[in-house]
């Protein structure tokens, strides 16, 4: 979706600031929304893409004044919510007035945790062989999907080259919505920053993506 | 304290209630429908806070800046190589590591989300979650830099990689001059969390920390 969270190349947010000796948690309450994320998650309730989509289909105006983890907390409730693992009775009541649903992995208990702590695995056997190979010229296509996909539109009608093939992955356009993770292979692309910017642009740039082989055409 | 600041203190302390009491009825409402184990939520925090971190990175850094056939297969496949390495902490596939030299410097960026490689690195900063960077790392990376008190020579190339899928990238900082015959340990301590993502460098030896 074309949303505000897709901001690479917008101006007018100001200075980068990197704040000294940063703690991992600025309230204790950010640390409680990161592992209902991550405990509900590797229960089966949600896969990665869902909770990026509906961070991302917040509102533009609570995306952009809410903190990181204020917006994973509105991510979480609204997933939930939707999906039927909790209902709008026990968020007005603050506690449990409705029944539970099965969760595909069953509870998340302590027993659970060191597995999270090691990335998912995201590589899948390759449904067909691939398209492009390194050094291809590939032109990002331009499209506009309503939902999720993880083509940044500064990309987008763009002229790059393949430069690295990782393999076949979960694409993530279908995993966000429940329609399976029909696996596609996954390029890094480079485009040239005059490509992306304009003539006037700093010449010594480049930007790459990943992107997935239906995001390309051959040039 | 002045009458302003005390104003300002009062309102954000009533925003982070509402929130804290929000998070706080999630939580009630998952355990009480036997979702997950409150215990567990505790075990995960405790996680992140001890088990992760850029001493991880730094130690992937080291190693490739002392051994020549670890850095070769680093970069060749970097889950592969971190997973040699019994200290550090288990890593998981799609680790890209990218190497900086004297005519290319690589920076990361996630211009969607979030993406960062945190089994190397830890949970992310702030600022790389924030919208000034997202939105000009990939534009304007020499100002980006700038604001880290960066600057590289006008005709270094810039690489910028944007995290759009599930790789997660490292980047492998040059080795400081001046530092022939340390030890792993040693070099370790130079290598800055900043440095492995590309808006920083690794410590100079001798320089205050």
């Amino acid at each position: 979706m074309n949303g505000v969270h897709d901001m690479g190349g917008m101006d007018g947010f100001g200075k980068v600031e990197p704040e000294p000796n940063e703690p991992m948690f600025h309230q204790e309450w950010e640390s409680r929304v990161l592992a209902m994320v991550r405990a509900m998650g590797a229960a089966g309730a949600f896969n990665i893409d869902a909770s990026r989509f509906y961070r991302e289909t917040l509102p533009p105006q609570v995306y952009l004044s809410s903190s990181y983890y204020r917006k994973w907390l509105l991510g979480l409730e609204a997933l939930l919510l939707d999906k039927g693992y909790i209902s709008k009775d026990d968020v007005a009541a603050g506690h449990s007035v409705a029944p539970a649903k099965a969760l595909k992995h069953g509870k998340f208990s302590t027993a659970d945790v060191e597995r999270i702590m090691v990335r998912g695995k995201f590589g899948r056997t390759a449904p067909a062989a691939a398209k492009f190979k390194a050094g291809d010229r590939v032109r990002a296509k331009n499209i506009h999907p309503a939902t999720h996909t993880r083509l940044p539109r500064y990309v987008r009608g763009h002229v790059g080259v393949v430069e690295r093939d990782h393999g076949c992955h979960v694409f993530p356009d279908t995993a966000a919505n429940d329609a399976g993770e029909h696996p596609q292979w996954l390029y890094t692309v480079v485009f040239d920053g005059r490509q992306l910017w304009g003539p006037d642009s700093d010449p010594t740039i480049k930007v790459s993506i990943d992107a997935f082989e239906p995001y390309l055409e051959a040039v | 304290m002045s009458e302003h600041d005390h104003h300002h203190h009062d309102h954000d302390h009533s925003e982070l209630s509402e929130t804290e009491l929000r998070v706080r009825a999630l939580e009630s409402i998952l355990t009480e429908k036997g979702y997950v184990e409150p215990a567990a939520l505790d075990a995960i925090v405790q996680a992140y806070e001890t088990k992760i971190g850029p001493h991880n990175g730094a130690r992937v850094v080291a190693k490739a800046w002392s051994d020549p056939a670890f850095k070769q297969a680093l970069l060749e496949d970097a889950s592969k190589a971190v997973g040699t390495l019994g200290h550090v902490s288990r890593v998981g596939d799609h680790l890209v590591a990218i190497e900086n030299t004297p005519g290319r410097h690589n920076m990361v960026v996630c211009t969607l989300c979030s993406c960062y490689p945190w089994e190397m690195l830890g949970l992310p900063p702030v600022w790389y979650k924030a919208s000034p960077y997202r939105s000009r790392a990939v534009k304007d990376p020499r100002s980006v830099l700038a604001d880290f008190g960066v600057s590289l020579p006008k005709e270094t190339e810039i690489r910028v990689w944007d995290s759009t899928a599930e790789t997660r990238f490292l980047v492998l900082p040059m080795r400081p001059a001046g530092t022939e015959g340390w030890s792993e340990e040693q070099l370790a301590e130079l290598v800055t969390r900043d440095s492995m993502i590309g808006t920083g460098f690794p410590k100079t030896p001798g320089a205050p920390s």
